[in-house]
């Protein structure tokens, strides 16, 4: 768990960070959204004094991080930036392996976590003696990924950890972040200016603007109770899209139709978005889709005009909210 | 072919000398190159961190290599004495600004990523620096190394200005001596050195980044290795110390005349005679072969020893002239026959007391001079042609070719340019045969001796007579050149060997027989 508490960062007169207070759960991914310039990258790195801030205070684990040396600190921390920042001079294994050999983790050790994390992100261990130039972005980012997990840290900082990737590639890596169960575990603060990364991979999203946060809340929350204007007006472009990534199954799950015997058809969860649950009629090619509620057991069935009907009467409540 | 076969004959003969003095100059390169990287690597690490400080140390480091070496030499003369310590620290000053540049650069030029994620990783700043920012910047820092080892190879050619050794010995010597085989068998391999050293470097920096962690462990022990190939000139062990200049260690009438004729031993380092007399009156030197007219004799209270044996030819001084340029201008001869006969010892004595210890300038005192004379008139037109005149680099030749070009300007329409600074008599002598120059002052015993070069006998029988010498210069240089000696001017600044006349008079040494006593004796 990270507390953040009227967090301050000056340079000079500008406040870049004004005094923002926020708390991320653990297992929670909070996404910081702003346009540049909003506070939200000096926020990040604030979180492993990266920066020094001006005022202010922040716990992770109920700890105070300023009565902790830096170094010490930083170890316990995944950070990932968004140019990946691998040393040119380091072969894959020996990136992977700075934060291990830091912590003077003995070579086996080392060795047998590095090769499990490159069997988890995907990686052929040919590229264990490689160099970060000869591989392909994507690739330099699962390794980027991969040294800020190899110590197994509670909490990940991610700097724009995919906004130097083409799209293709982005969301590629979007779905194996997903997917990945060691980010199941954990604490995962992100930067981004995407605003359809973040409700992808967001829990909750703080937006920032002017080095304040406008609005903390689920992507939900942020669509359909904006705290102001601004909020609004962010979130306004591509919105439809937005509300898809936004809204779960199990939103609509008043407004599905009642169970009946099972039929034939695709398997997810109710914890599946809108979005991803579109998708499955164009990759399965099945007529229903069978939810299952992840807490009853309940199965409903859905065709896609179901699905979509039920999406319209629940925005229409929504709106009389 | 011919000039090659004595080339390599001069090489190998004088092969010992040749090792001795390339081992020199390697340890000097790299000793000093060794005391730069040592200073200058953590200075430029140091302005990495402390940005605000980076102007000023690159500006100061910027002028010190923008101070002529032989001046930077000079200076360090007060300091530290002549020798290797003035030579290295002065070779090092110079090599430092790539060194600090490149670091600097090469640091600053790492990826700021690269960084940030080895902070963000917990490395402490000290492993951000040895495992991330130098290796990251080495290619860029062993650029510079490589530059500082090419300048550094060049400059100490200047160390034996100030008996430093190395193979600025040959190549200074034979300038003096006009001895092409001689400069070449220094500039080749100082020249070959750079190369090699340049070579090797760039073979280090080749290497690819992973073994670039070893060539940075290397590169130390190399430089230690290489610098431990110099030693201190053996200067030590004699009762007195002499410094002589490259031109007087190889000449006839001068070292060699002393170990052949008087049979005198005395330790011996080779020194610029910019900086002789001074390191004399420091008591860095008790005995050194000067000019018997020199100013600086009176400025440090030097004494001339006697030639007893008369090693020393005659030196008068008169000027000498392109038969072409007589004929073009009509008049010249008379004008600079004006002199002669005009100026003898002590006078030159004293004029040179005044430009070189009461710095006037030569211009000054030759209209003093020649007012004084009654010889001075004003500047007429100038219009009817240039006459070039050259000199040699010390003060007596600039003043003649001061009073020369005064004479000239008022007593003829020609106009003047003086071309002073010629180096050497080499280089001088050089410019009038090669029409450069149309006269420069000249000394009878310099043109017979190392322009002339006659047979060792017909040298013994010339060498005592003022008048033989002159007739045989005057013929020689008119059937070899067409050139013409002109009626000297008077003085006769030859060669003499001196000590500071409190030790002289302490020691009982009159004479250079004298002294060879003295060293002689238990």
């Amino acid at each position: 768990m990270i507390k953040v508490e009227n967090l301050s960062k000056h340079f000079g007169k500008i406040k870049a960070v004004d005094a923002i207070s926020f708390e991320v759960n653990a297992r929670e991914t909070l996404v910081l959204l702003g346009t540049s310039g909003c506070g939200k990258t000096t926020t990040l790195k604030m979180i492993n004094r990266l920066i020094e801030p001006s005022g202010g205070k922040i716990f992770i684990d109920e700890k105070n991080i300023f009565e902790q040396k830096p170094e010490i600190l930083r170890r316990g921390i995944g950070y990932v930036l968004q140019n990946n920042g691998l040393f040119p001079h380091y072969t894959v294994a020996e990136n992977i392996a700075i934060v291990p050999q830091l912590l003077k983790w003995d070579k086996k050790h080392i060795e047998k976590r590095v090769a499990e994390l490159l069997e988890k992100l995907h990686l052929s261990t040919d590229y264990l003696t490689a160099y970060p130039n000869e591989l392909s972005g994507g690739q330099q980012q699962r390794v980027g990924l991969a040294r800020a997990l190899v110590a197994d840290p509670s909490v990940l900082l991610m700097d724009e950890p995919f906004g130097a990737l083409d799209n293709v590639t982005r969301s590629k890596i979007h779905q194996e972040f997903k997917a990945l169960d060691e980010l199941k575990r954990k604490t995962i603060i992100m930067v981004t200016h995407d605003v359809q990364e973040a409700f992808e991979l967001g829990d909750r999203i703080c937006l920032m603007d002017k080095g304040k946060i406008v609005q903390d809340g689920t992507p939900a929350e942020l669509l359909f109770k904006p705290h102001n204007d601004f909020v609004r007006g962010f979130l306004q472009e591509q919105r439809l899209q937005l509300e898809f990534k936004a809204i779960k199954l199990h939103d609509l799950w008043a407004w599905l139709p009642a169970p009946q015997p099972p039929k034939r058809g695709a398997e997810i969860t109710d914890d599946t978005s809108f979005w991803n649950g579109l998708e499955q009629f164009k990759f399965s090619a099945s007529e229903t889709l069978n939810i299952n509620h992840g807490e009853n057991s309940e199965v409903r069935s859905a065709s896609f005009e179901q699905l979509m009907s039920a999406f319209y009467q629940y925005k229409k409540q929504q709106a009389h909210e | 072919m011919n000039e090659q076969q004595t080339l390599w004959d001069f090489m190998r003969q004088q092969s010992d000398k040749l090792l001795e003095q390339t081992i020199q100059h390697i340890g000097l390169t790299f000793i000093s190159l060794f005391i730069a990287v040592l200073i200058g690597l953590p200075l430029g690490i140091f302005i990495t961190r402390k940005k605000q400080l980076s102007g000023p140390v690159l500006g100061i480091a910027g002028i010190l290599q923008t101070i002529p070496s032989i001046a930077l030499l000079g200076f360090m003369i007060p300091v530290l004495g002549i020798g290797a310590k003035p030579a290295i620290a002065a070779l090092l000053l110079y090599a430092l600004l790539p060194i600090i540049r490149n670091t600097f650069t090469g640091i600053n030029g790492v990826d700021a990523a690269v960084k940030e994620s080895a902070t963000a990783m917990g490395m402490s700043k000290w492993q951000v620096l040895f495992k991330v920012e130098l290796p990251l910047a080495m290619p860029v820092i062993f650029a510079g190394v490589r530059t500082a080892t090419v300048i550094t190879v060049g400059v100490a050619t200047l160390a034996s200005y100030i008996a430093a050794g190395g193979l600025g010995e040959f190549i200074f010597g034979g300038i003096s001596l006009n001895n092409t085989n001689m400069i070449l068998a220094g500039a080749i391999p100082a020249a070959l050195l750079a190369i090699l050293f340049d070579f090797l470097l760039s073979r280090l920096q080749k290497l690819n980044l992973k073994k670039l962690k070893t060539a940075a462990k290397i590169l130390p022990l190399l430089l230690i290795s290489l610098s431990s190939f110099y030693w201190l000139p053996s200067a030590y062990g004699s009762k007195l110390k002499a410094g002589f200049t490259p031109e007087f260690m190889g000449r006839q009438d001068g070292n060699l005349g002393l170990q052949n004729k008087y049979g005198l031993k005395i330790s011996t380092v080779v020194i610029s005679d910019a900086v002789m007399y001074k390191a004399a009156y420091e008591k860095q030197l008790d005995v050194i072969s000067g000019y018997s007219t020199d100013g600086r004799l009176k400025a440090y209270g030097l004494v001339v020893l006697k030639d007893d044996k008369n090693i020393f030819p005659p030196y008068y001084a008169a000027p000498v002239v392109r038969e072409n340029s007589l004929k073009k201008f009509a008049g010249l001869e008379k004008i600079l026959n004006l002199l002669a006969g005009k100026i003898n010892d002590s006078t030159m004595t004293a004029l040179n007391y005044k430009t070189d210890y009461l710095h006037e300038s030569p211009e000054k005192v030759a209209k003093d001079f020649l007012v004084s004379k009654n010889l001075w008139k004003p500047a007429g037109n100038g219009n009817a042609g240039t006459v070039r005149i050259g000199s040699k680099i010390f003060g007596e030749q600039y003043i003649l070719a001061n009073m020369y070009s005064m004479l000239i300007k008022g007593y003829t329409d020609y106009s003047v340019s003086t071309k002073t600074g010629l180096g050497g008599t080499k280089i001088c002598f050089d410019a009038l045969t090669n029409d450069q120059i149309d006269f420069y002052p000249e000394y009878t015993g310099t043109g017979l001796l190392t322009i002339l070069q006659p047979s060792s006998k017909t040298v013994d029988s010339l060498i005592r007579s003022r008048d033989a010498t002159y007739n045989y210069v005057q013929k020689g240089f008119q059937t070899k050149y067409n050139i013409k000696w002109l009626k000297p001017i008077g003085f006769n600044n030859s060669y003499a060997l001196m000590m500071r006349k409190k030790q002289a008079n302490d020691l009982h040494i009159k004479t250079i027989s004298d002294l060879k006593r003295y060293l002689e004796s238990k």
